[in-house]
């Protein structure tokens, strides 16, 4: 009895966050307008394979460029002293506290061709560069966006690094170079891994910056499924069909990755 | 022999509180030489300049005659047996053997035969898949000396390394320690805070209080011959007490004159007086030189703790034979018996046991009761 009362909140949230939201998107995604079953949404999705691979190809090159400046500003965070890491890692966070919207608007009257950093450009005499509207643009915004989520995993899996494994590493004959690929590297690849799903997720799915820094011409999925469901077409069954799909997408590139993690640990496990 | 490591006139500082000042040291090549002292005497620091982690804002550290002060630690043909271990989580126990050999890129077949002597050395042999986290404290003990042992260190350096282990253990890793030292020949550099360790390891014992050395000498040197108050009631138990020299070989406490075996003070210097527990025989009242009353007496085992009061003063003295508290007993001092040593800035500090109490023996050791972090930052 004890254990059913406190399991029911957690029951109660499960059914009106996650078992009816699912429900009713499986609902759409299998039945046409008039509410009787079909596959065609699936079929309709055909249409949209290029946009979805665009998407994770720039989630994945913006996955990849978080990692490349995270790793290091989460290392230097963490070998400083307890006080300092308190202030940058806020510092870190502060612009996340900033309205997102703001934060991409501000992006863009920089990136304008007429924008500040142009100007800047043709004050000293340099030929101005053509920013807004690229892929480039919409990858800076998402990667600015998504740093953070980088940042925190990384670093909470690097305090836990003993400075004495560091120190017994230089004792054995590493140098900088050795240290960082022998000790450093594979006892943080538990936070590459967590910071990868933290980032690599929402940048897939990611919309509004496409429109914003993009101009809209390459949608992303994310701006496809927000176009069906709000745009004038109105097709919440293709949406939701979409949307489906972009999560069984997600589960298995995380379960990949869970399994990539694991198979290491497990290997040591059967070896004992 | 040669003095395979020579620190000339250290200073060392941290936050501008000075940690170690003026120290010289030449260890000996094969010696097995132990930094003996309290928390925070500056015994790790010393350790960690030899190996290389600290910078000494003077003095120069030589390593068989050649500076090495501005060599980094990965170049430093020397090894350390970290304190609680530092092995590395994601590697297995032969990986974490193999380290070293695997950054200089040695040959597969010899790192393996390396892997497999060492761990034989250290009685870890069948251990080579294991996780490290699976090993009790005693194995990882093994696997971080068979770790720094595989590289061939020229010097290896321990700092408290049987520190976290239980007695029993650490009794037993004493001597293996000792004995892998003799076999392999190399020269040990062990710090520690346990004077019983120290004691029946080394060949050398450094004794240590302030950032400053205040003994250098064997065990028997150390423990019979103090140089001062500190050593002498550091190493062991010691009643010190005040006296005059009157003239070579002749001393005077309590108001009556001992015959002893020093000499070289000056005519009625003021000295220290050290006379060890075990050393006094007790003998009837009317027989002793000096006539006192039980105060109070614990069972230690071996033999029996008995303090004795002689007019205020209260003396430890270790029997094997029972003497009831309140009985009335006399000592006699045999002239080998009696130790005098120079007035220091530690006399009056130690050497009387009116406040003496199992409780208070544990107060008065820093490391008893705190957790394992809190004794290391104390020590640095």
């Amino acid at each position: 009895m004890k254990s059913k009362s406190t399991a029911a909140p957690f029951g109660l949230w499960m059914l009106l966050f996650t078992v009816v939201p699912l429900a009713m998107v499986l609902w759409f995604a299998f039945t046409d307008e008039n509410g009787a079953f079909t596959l065609a949404n699936l079929f309709a999705v055909k249409d949209f394979i290029p946009t979805f691979w665009k998407s994770i190809w720039m989630g994945a090159v913006s996955t990849f460029l978080c990692l490349v400046l995270a790793y290091p500003l989460a290392y230097s965070i963490s070998r400083t002293s307890a006080r300092a890491q308190t202030v940058m890692v806020m510092l870190v966070m502060l612009p996340m506290w900033m309205n997102f919207l703001l934060r991409t608007y501000a992006w863009m009257s920089l990136l304008e061709d007429k924008g500040l950093i142009n100007q800047l450009l043709t004050a000293i005499g340099l030929q101005p560069v053509h920013m807004i509207n690229t892929d480039g643009a919409v990858i800076l915004g998402m990667v600015y966006n998504f740093l953070p989520y980088m940042v925190i995993p990384l670093y909470s899996v690097m305090i836990k690094i003993d400075n004495r494994l560091i120190e017994a590493a230089q004792d054995l004959g590493c140098s900088g170079a050795h240290i960082f690929r022998r000790v450093v590297l594979p006892l943080s690849k538990p936070g590459i891994v967590s910071g990868i799903t933290m980032t690599f997720v929402p940048a897939v799915s990611t919309f509004v910056i496409t429109k914003l820094l993009g101009g809209g011409k390459d949608m992303l999925i994310g701006d496809v499924i927000e176009l069906l469901f709000m745009g004038s077409s109105k097709n919440y069954n293709v949406g939701a069909m979409l949307s489906l799909l972009l999560m069984v997408l997600m589960v298995v590139c995380m379960t990949a990755m869970r399994f990539v993690d694991n198979q290491e640990d497990e290997m040591e496990g059967l070896m004992v | 022999m040669e003095d395979i490591i020579k620190l000339q006139d250290i200073a060392v500082s941290f936050d501008g509180e000075p940690v170690l000042e003026g120290l010289n040291l030449n260890i000996k090549d094969g010696e097995f030489v132990t930094l003996l002292g309290p928390s925070g005497c500056g015994k790790t620091t010393t350790l960690r300049i030899i190996g290389g982690f600290v910078t000494p804002d003077r003095g120069d550290v030589f390593f068989h005659g050649r500076r090495i002060n501005d060599i980094p630690p990965h170049k430093r043909a020397l090894n350390t047996v970290f304190q609680r271990y530092a092995l590395f989580p994601h590697l297995n126990v032969y990986e974490n053997v193999a380290f070293g050999m695997r950054v200089q890129k040695k040959k597969k077949a010899e790192i393996d035969e390396t892997v497999h002597r060492m761990l034989s050395l250290v009685n870890l042999k069948g251990f080579e898949k294991r996780a490290v986290s699976t090993l009790s404290g005693g194995q990882q003990q093994r696997v971080a000396i068979a770790r720094a042992l595989a590289n061939n260190p020229g010097v290896l350096l321990l700092d408290e390394p049987l520190s976290a282990l239980d007695l029993k253990l650490r009794k037993d890793m004493q001597v293996e320690l000792k004995n892998i030292q003799k076999s392999l020949g190399i020269t040990f550099v062990y710090v520690t805070h346990d004077q019983e360790e120290a004691l029946s390891m080394s060949d050398t014992v450094v004794v240590m209080d302030g950032g400053r050395i205040q003994q250098i000498g064997s065990p028997q040197d150390i423990y019979n011959e103090p140089q001062n108050a500190f050593v002498a009631d550091f190493i062991g138990e010691s009643n010190i007490l005040d006296g005059v020299m009157h003239e070579d070989y002749l001393v005077e406490f309590f108001g009556r004159k001992f015959k002893c075996l020093d000499s070289g003070f000056a005519p009625m210097e003021p000295v220290d007086v050290v006379i060890r527990p075990e050393d006094i025989d007790i003998v009837a009242p009317e027989k002793g030189n000096l006539v006192g009353t039980v105060t109070e007496v614990t069972f230690k085992g071996v033999h029996f703790e008995t303090i004795v009061d002689f007019k205020g003063f209260k003396w430890l003295i270790q029997t094997t034979d029972y003497y009831a508290p309140d009985s009335v007993i006399g000592i006699v001092l045999n002239p080998e018996d009696i130790h005098i040593m120079k007035k220091s800035e530690y006399s009056g500090m130690f050497g009387d046991y009116s406040s003496y109490s199992e409780e208070f023996e544990e107060l008065a050791d820093p490391n008893a009761g705190l957790s394992e972090e809190t004794a290391e930052e104390d020590d640095r």
